[in-house]
């Protein structure tokens, strides 16, 4: 993969069909050849890197698809590099790959390879990230909706309470579009009810020891949980880090203070089986289905949307045990 | 008059000291119950403990900076060495039936590895210590991240869960941890000579050479001690939270360890050495923070506020303001002396 990755690119290549350059290099490197004729599609796949849990599961996922379709997958681990993502597609432009997979570590500078890949005629589907350049150079954007999940959490959260709660919340790293999104669902959502409100709400910065001290600091300003009836967490690892605070300050998460949070981390499964945590949504991993999906509707020339939402679903306490086994 | 003396003399322990009380009054009345302490469960219990408790894992690492600073250097590394001795805690916890003692010295020796590396960088190879101590910075938190394998690793422990968050004595456990190794260090380099030499040679390695101070094997022993200080932090952060998170387990720290070092009135130049004052400037840092958080000001301005109370501390204790409030004294009291016909004795023009 990196001797490949080091071959510079051949725009050239693009006023070939897909199957000429195929062709070509299928002369030059027969052992291409061997590998990309015995598959029915041939798909790069440019990943981030593997900094979290959930991207090196985003990860696996796809690969599992790839292989259950019977696609060959290339698959390119960028350690957090933009260089190295471009690199790696014009790698996958040279080879003539059917689709690429891009999963964007930043969102600008993708213009120039968006080209390219548009002049070679391959399409290049965005995972779980999008990118600031024109829609028309890339063929989809596969991700998660944050505002839906936020929407979600609140909506549930609405529907246990009856309407009436004070609520604080975690928000995420300030800035991040997780955070910002996250946040206007919910809002948006307990906006219908007049008796929920968010009484305080701070930034945990996404990690348990943020999530850990902003709660801290909560129970204390707020006197206790006699006036907190639920906590809103951006993501798992802050709410973990709250029901450890929670413990310690005497004060029971669920009984006295509900818990709902977004991703769905294993962790976060072995809290709700100990009925320490009410429920969370899942930040979809499995996004290989219909990005390929995607791929093989785009050359039957039928039209894709430009944002295809692959939202998880809520999980609560009663699958939480079986959900953790699986994913432990 | 004998006052402005003793005002005088220890303006510059008095500035952090007085920066601190007034941060804790102006929070206290934004916000009702700051100050409150009660007893919950046999221990304290209110903002005030939880100042000292966060304030922690801060106050070890910057123990050990105080000390680096001290000898003209920096240590940049103490955030990634947190990361790391974090993770080893929790993999030899999760992994092993190592009895925890073992595992808590494991994680120990692995931070003063790191300081001992950081240590021959500076002062065997001479590399300037910003730039030795960035590349433990950049590659420990990888390091951590391949213990840890990239996971959040969790771990249970009683012993590991005490010194995170148990109490003795009605403070918590971890407090006192971070009393006895305050106690330690004021002890041996005020008691002994170490102190003095640490600082000769901050102040002037070659003069301090030539009286015959084993230089290197101080910078090295520095090194190490702050090498030590972070993984005692790293240890209690990690069962803070019963898991190592490799990607943000004392993510910046070594900046707010710097920033309370310089606080306490140290220069970054070396030569001098302020334990006390330094947890001082660590208890200004984390009074700020804590009091940010129970304020219930936006998020956004967060970062904001705390560095502009921040400047205005450092403002108040740069030699130039002082200078000025010297010298606006001086003035009033010769106005007041001339007024009434009393001659200058010339205490009034005395130089701090």
């Amino acid at each position: 993969m990196q001797a490949l990755s080091v071959r510079p690119s051949l725009p050239w290549l693009g006023a070939f069909k897909r199957k000429a350059v195929l062709t070509t290099f299928s002369v030059l490197l027969p052992v291409l050849s061997a590998s990309a004729m015995a598959a029915d599609l041939t798909i790069g796949f440019s990943q981030i890197g593997s900094e979290s849990g959930w991207r090196t599961s985003e990860t696996q996922s796809i690969k599992a698809e790839a292989e259950r379709r019977g696609y060959d997958l290339k698959f390119s681990d960028a350690q957090q590099k933009q260089e190295n993502q471009i690199k790696a597609v014009r790698s996958f432009i040279a080879q003539g790959v059917d689709g690429i997979l891009l999963a964007p570590v930043v969102e600008t500078g993708w213009d120039q390879v968006l080209k390219e890949a548009q002049r070679a005629k391959i399409p290049v589907v965005l995972i779980d990230r999008g990118v600031a350049a024109d829609p028309s150079l890339y063929l989809t954007k596969v991700a998660s909706d944050f505002k839906e999940e936020g929407s979600l959490a609140a909506s549930w959260l609405a529907a246990k309470t009856n309407g009436r709660c004070n609520i604080v919340e975690l928000q995420g790293s300030v800035g991040s579009s997780a955070a910002i999104d996250r946040k206007t669902g919910f809002d948006a959502v307990i906006g219908n009810f007049p008796n929920m409100t968010i009484t305080r709400s701070q930034s945990g910065s996404f990690t348990r020891a943020g999530g850990k001290e902003v709660m801290e600091s909560f129970l204390k300003a707020e006197g206790g949980a006699k006036n907190i009836c639920a906590l809103f967490a951006h993501n798992d690892d802050m709410a973990l880090g709250a029901i450890l605070a929670m413990k310690e300050a005497g004060v029971k998460p669920t009984k006295d203070i509900l818990v709902v949070s977004i991703d769905a981390v294993p962790d976060i499964f072995k809290a709700m089986a100990d009925g320490e945590a009410n429920a969370t949504i899942e930040l979809n991993p499995h996004l290989g289905g219909p990005a390929f999906d995607a791929i093989l509707a785009s050359q039957d020339g039928k039209k894709v949307d430009k944002w295809i939402k692959a939202n998880g679903p809520l999980y609560l306490p009663d699958t939480a045990a079986a959900e953790y086994a699986k994913r432990k | 008059m004998k006052k402005n003396n003793f005002l005088h003399k220890h303006q510059k322990t008095l500035a952090p000291l007085l920066s601190l009380v007034l941060i804790i009054l102006i929070t206290a009345s934004v916000t009702p119950g700051f100050l409150s302490i009660r007893m919950v469960d046999g221990h304290l219990f209110g903002s005030l403990l939880d100042i000292l408790h966060r304030a922690t894992p801060t106050a070890l690492v910057a123990l050990g900076m105080a000390v680096v600073i001290g000898t003209r250097g920096i240590d940049l590394s103490v955030g990634a060495v947190i990361a790391i001795s974090g993770a080893v805690t929790a993999v030899l916890t999760v992994n092993t039936d190592w009895p925890v003692w073992v595992v808590i010295l494991c994680a120990l020796g692995t931070g003063m590895l790191c300081g001992l590396w950081n240590g021959i960088l500076v002062s065997v190879f001479n590399i300037q210590p910003i730039v030795a101590t960035l590349i433990l910075m950049v590659a420990g938190r990888g390091i951590a991240q391949m213990i840890t394998e990239g996971q959040i690793v969790t771990f249970h422990s009683d012993v590991l869960d005490a010194i995170g968050n148990g109490y003795f004595l009605a403070f918590p456990i971890r407090v006192w941890i971070a009393i006895g190794m305050i106690a330690l260090t004021v002890l041996v380099m005020r008691k002994t000579a170490l102190g003095l030499f640490i600082e000769a040679v901050g102040a002037n390695v070659r003069a301090s050479r030539l009286v015959g101070i084993e230089a290197r094997l101080l910078v090295l022993s520095a090194y190490v001690f702050s090498g030590l200080c972070a993984a005692m932090s790293g240890i209690i952060l990690a069962a803070d939270i019963r898991g190592a998170d490799a990607n943000n387990a004392g993510l910046w720290l070594e900046l707010d360890a710097i920033l309370a070092v310089v606080l306490a009135g140290a220069s970054l130049a070396g030569g001098r050495i302020y334990l006390l004052l330094t947890i001082v400037g660590v208890l200004i840092i984390q009074t700020l923070t804590t009091a940010i958080l129970t304020s219930g000001l936006p998020v956004q301005y967060n970062l904001v506020v705390k560095a502009t109370i921040i400047l205005a501390v450092l403002l108040v204790q740069s030699p130039k303001t002082r200078q000025w409030i010297s010298d606006f004294f001086t003035k009033k009291k010769r106005a007041a002396n001339s007024s009434t016909g009393k001659a200058d004795t010339g205490k009034g023009s005395e130089k701090p």
